[in-house]
């Protein structure tokens, strides 16, 4: 496939990431990434998967926690074992 | 001939160096503003170092010289004086403040992180590095994750850096402002590229945030620097700087491979 094939295969990259949370100012962003998780699904619960701020608060999540951790959460959930209120 | 003289003389004055050398006793050519802040830390640090030691052998080779046994068999002239004890008191306590100055205005501007454009997620295996750039992936759940392999000496092409190479380098912008979470899934690790003042400990179930911002565009090493395990040494790190246009279309193929 040739590259311009290959540009228009997929959506226009676009250079965005999550904001800085003043929050978490720190060089340790653990909780920033606990936290940003339970609210993406605190959203969930009040607004729905498709709202758009919900979406946001997503992107954000992904952005900075590691997949492998968003896997063993994930799986904590769909095995009712997870611990937070939403 | 002018030419070639150019290329033998000045080449090497001129050339970036972004990996180490050997028998390289002074830094890297920095490639952020953090590590020309360190290397600038350093040389006015070493300039008030120089002027104490002088000083201080100065004083020794007199003190040597005046009070030897030969020349002066009863030392005690002087057993008590508040100005001098007041004046070596604070004297190297200024010194200390004037130093204090700027390594803690640099200290600061290190993990000051300007709103990033990018964030990329570097993970420390036993023994293996690997990346995650979750920013663009279209569908649910699916990253752009590679691991970072050191290439071993048999498979080295010519030109190619012994135990620093990688078969996948981190390929990210120049001129933008990066956010670089580091983590580790089994033992502590340490990300560190010297060229980019960056070096920083990867604790599992811990994130850690560093900014990046690289000047110009090339290709940056760096080692595993928290001692790991068996091959802790062969974990090296590979940061590759493109222009932005570059670095769409790198993201744009890797999107394709997923």
């Amino acid at each position: 496939m040739d590259s311009v094939t290959a540009q228009c295969a997929t959506a226009p990259v676009v250079l965005e990431t999550a904001k800085l949370d003043p929050r978490f100012p720190q060089t340790n962003q653990t909780k920033a990434c606990y936290v940003w998780y339970n609210e993406m699904y605190k959203c969930y619960s009040q607004k729905g998967q498709d709202d758009e701020q919900c979406k946001k608060i997503k992107k954000d999540v992904r952005a900075i926690c590691p997949d492998e951790w968003l896997e063993s959460w994930e799986e904590h959930r769909a095995n009712g074992t997870w611990w937070g209120k939403y | 001939m002018n030419f070639f003289l150019f290329f033998v003389f000045l080449l090497p004055i001129f050339s970036l160096a972004d990996a180490p050398e050997a028998w390289q006793i002074g830094f890297q050519d920095p490639a952020t503003p953090i590590m020309q802040g360190i290397i600038d830390l350093h040389h006015d640090i070493v300039f008030f170092m120089i002027l104490v030691l002088v000083f201080v052998l100065w004083m020794i080779t007199r003190t040597l010289y005046h009070f030897h046994y030969k020349r002066n068999p009863i030392p005690e002239k002087i057993i008590h004086g508040t100005a001098i004890e007041i004046a070596w008191t604070i004297t190297p306590s200024l010194i200390l403040v004037l130093i204090a100055v700027p390594s803690f205005a640099l200290l600061y501007s290190l993990d000051e992180v300007v709103d990033p454009a990018v964030t990329i997620k570097a993970i420390g295996h036993q023994w293996y590095w690997s990346y995650e750039y979750s920013d663009y992936s279209q569908s649910d759940d699916q990253s752009i994750a590679f691991d970072s392999y050191m290439i071993p000496d048999d498979d080295l092409e010519l030109g190619q850096l012994r135990l620093l190479e990688v078969d996948n380098r981190v390929v990210v912008p120049a001129n933008t402002h990066l956010r670089l979470i580091i983590t580790a899934a089994d033992v502590i690790h340490s990300w560190a590229v010297p060229s980019l003042g960056a070096k920083c400990d990867a604790v599992p179930g811990r994130l850690n945030q560093i900014p990046l911002f690289i000047k110009r565009e090339g290709v940056f090493y760096g080692q595993c620097s928290e001692l790991c395990g068996a091959n802790h040494a062969f974990m090296p790190i590979v940061v590759e700087a493109v222009s932005l246009e570059d670095y769409i279309s790198w993201v744009s193929n890797k999107l394709e491979e997923i």
